[in-house]
């Protein structure tokens, strides 16, 4: 018999049971859609990562206070300790430890910002040092960023992200500008390129600012004149040829020294872009061995739901097997066919679950903030671990039938 | 003038079971069947006439002796090769019918083309010739009727017709009228007598002496032989322990 009336034979079997059908496929189904999601996400994660390492930059170095820690040592209780991590940290780093090409500080607060075509409120101020643009590689589209003597002086000045500018002032040029925010009015001197989100931050959305006016206008702290302005996190440029353990500890002994603590408490984290990247990695491969398992498993039930079926099939059609018998099919006709069926029954399930997992992969870009690739080769692994599951599980079923004695068959009622 | 032999059965014995439940449903049965014979086969039940049909339909095989089909000695095929004697050389006609439901009469007579090894017939090939057989058996405007969508009589002659599509050297009939009413039954008489009258050879497995007499040639079976092997009237007796050389007549 040629090979596509077997097929078409075999399509015509199954469209006779829709429902049926249907629900042997559904093991299928979830075992495909779960080999799709558990490829894009990771591919996606993936991908998340390398654009992180390009938007860093290499060799850089953060320095987060440790907060449980920070804030309690920062309180009244412990006058000789610091609050956390200080503004001045990230001058003496630059300073006291060899092998750091620069440093960068940031602070952050929220404020409401206001021109007069537009007011947003809850908007992220980011207070920054001048060097920050080289440190995050950042570039300016016009105007320029603010200078030591401007951040030292407070001046009142302030750099849009691209976004941010376009929503303040619409097409109109925002250089030389003026914006208020809070109480306080600062004048526009630049405007950034266009950057982008990288992880969960919104580059293009921020304002950015001296981070002296903010510590003066937007995070006051009756400590901080005593022990001077926190900052929540100090970035790190390591030179090109200095070791990176060698640089840490460095920077480790000076702040334990400053902070008056032991290296075995410290109020402050030292992490390196290698460490985020681990981490990333380590919660990925667990989420997608995970998936891996339910792929495998569904794909497993899926098999054996469709040799369940495939098994009562043989018995209800046994007088049908038995008619194609009598007039001239031959044990491996019958075979052909009840395996086209399983294969069928798995490819058409395989289609599904294709459609399935590439809808699903955009539904968790959307609902679960995880970025994901969905890779034509994860489609064709998908689906050829349908096909051979269909054909391994089939196997056994369509043999029986080919197996069946014509003249007990064509009896069976 | 000497006739082709169609069936030649040498010394056939088919034993069920084993040891001491051994049951002999064919003793050493001998029997020869020529062209164009329109035979009759008679009996009571678990006389052996069933298990002989098995056989002569290559849907069985003897436990000894020789099966002789058309000069092919198909005693010791495998289910492979009798499949396709099955598909070339015999039609089945059933009493139960057996046409495969939800499925229409064209398709149901095409079903034997569709296992052909022989020949690659094209789809309009293969509709062409169900058609043409459908509409010899006069059902020629009942091609997309399902089975359950027709009488009873027309449910045979869609049988009929699937038995002839490729044209057998053999058409074996099992009680073609036992599941119709005797109308029906008379009308399904005629087709057969009229296939045998353009040279098909039939044999027959039938209850009723009335259908039977259609038939030129009646032989009893009794206890897994021949009793007695009527020809155009003429009787011959079979002693129950000697082998029956083939006792056709030519017409």
């Amino acid at each position: 018999m040629h090979l596509n009336r077997v097929i078409s034979v075999s399509w015509k079997g199954l469209v006779k049971n829709k429902f049926r059908s249907l629900l042997t496929m559904l093991g299928v189904i979830i075992g495909v859609a779960a080999v799709i999601i558990m490829i894009s996400v990771s591919k996606g994660t993936e991908a998340t990562i390398a654009d992180r390492i390009s938007s860093l930059g290499s060799n850089l170095i953060f320095v987060q206070p440790n907060f449980s820690r920070g804030d309690f040592r920062g309180g009244p209780g412990s006058p000789g300790s610091s609050g956390g991590l200080v503004f001045d940290d990230a001058a003496a780093i630059a300073q006291q430890v060899q092998g750091v090409a620069g440093t960068a500080v940031e602070q952050n607060s929220e404020q409401t910002v206001k021109t007069p075509l537009a007011t947003l409120t809850q908007l992220e101020l980011l207070g920054t040092t001048p060097d920050w643009p080289t440190v995050r590689d950042m570039s300016l589209a016009s105007g320029r960023y603010f200078t030591t003597e401007e951040m030292n002086n407070k001046q009142k000045v302030a750099v849009l992200g691209s976004t941010l500018a376009t929503e303040l002032f619409g097409d109109a040029p925002p250089v030389g500008q003026s914006v208020s925010v809070g109480n306080t009015k600062l004048t526009v001197i630049g405007v950034f390129n266009h950057k982008g989100v990288v992880g969960n931050t919104d580059f293009d959305a921020r304002l950015y600012l001296p981070i002296k006016v903010v510590f003066q206008k937007f995070t006051p702290s009756f400590f901080a004149r005593v022990v001077g302005d926190r900052v929540r996190l100090i970035y790190v440029k390591l030179d090109p040829t200095a070791s990176m353990s060698d640089t840490i500890l460095q920077i480790q002994l000076l702040l334990a020294r400053r902070h008056n603590v032991t290296l075995d408490q410290p109020d402050f984290t030292v992490t390196t872009q290698q460490d985020l990247i681990t981490t990333q990695e380590s919660t990925t491969a667990a989420f997608r061995s995970l998936l891996a398992w339910v792929a495998a498993v569904s794909l497993l039930v899926g098999g054996i739901g469709i040799m369940n079926i495939m098994m009562v099939s043989v018995t209800e059609r046994t007088r049908e097997i038995g008619i194609r018998q009598s007039v001239g099919a031959s044990p491996n006709d019958i075979r052909l066919q009840f395996l086209t069926e399983a294969l069928l029954l798995s490819l058409v399930g395989g289609v599904i679950g294709v459609i399935v997992g590439v809808g699903g992969s955009y539904v968790f870009s959307r609902l679960g903030g995880m970025r994901t690739v969905v890779l034509p080769a994860s489609v064709l692994l998908a689906f050829s671990s349908a096909a051979a599951v269909g054909i391994f599980f089939g196997y056994y079923p369509a043999s029986l039938a080919a197996q069946l004695d014509p003249i007990e068959a064509l009896r069976h009622e | 003038m000497k006739v082709r032999t169609i069936i030649e059965i040498d010394h056939l014995t088919k034993i069920y079971g084993m040891g001491e439940a051994q049951v002999c449903a064919l003793c050493d049965v001998s029997l020869q069947i020529g062209e164009n014979e329109f035979v009759a086969v008679m009996g009571p039940s678990g006389s052996g006439k069933s298990t002989l049909m098995n056989i002569l339909g290559c849907l069985d095989r003897p436990t000894t002796g020789r099966y002789v089909l058309a000069g092919e000695d198909v005693s010791n095929l495998n289910k492979a090769e009798l499949a396709s004697i099955r598909n070339q050389r015999i039609g089945f006609i059933f009493q139960s019918f057996n046409l495969l439901p939800q499925t229409t009469a064209l398709e149901n007579v095409m079903l034997p083309l569709l296992y052909r090894r022989d020949v690659h017939l094209s789809d309009a090939e293969q509709k062409q010739k169900a058609l043409k057989v459908l509409q010899a058996v006069g059902l020629g405007d009942r091609i997309d009727h399902k089975p359950q969508e027709l009488s009873g009589g027309q449910v045979q002659r869609v049988a009929i017709a699937r038995a002839l599509v490729n044209e057998p050297v053999l058409i074996l009939a099992d009680e073609p009228t036992g599941n119709l009413d005797s109308h029906a039954g008379e009308e399904i008489m005629a087709l057969l007598t009229e296939l045998h009258t353009q040279g098909s050879t039939i044999v027959m497995v039938t209850h009723d002496p009335k259908i039977a007499a259609y038939a030129g040639r009646i032989i009893h079976f009794v206890d897994g032989r021949i009793e007695t092997d009527h020809t155009n009237g003429k009787s011959t007796r079979h002693s129950s322990t000697t082998v029956q050389e083939g006792s056709y007549a030519p017409e």
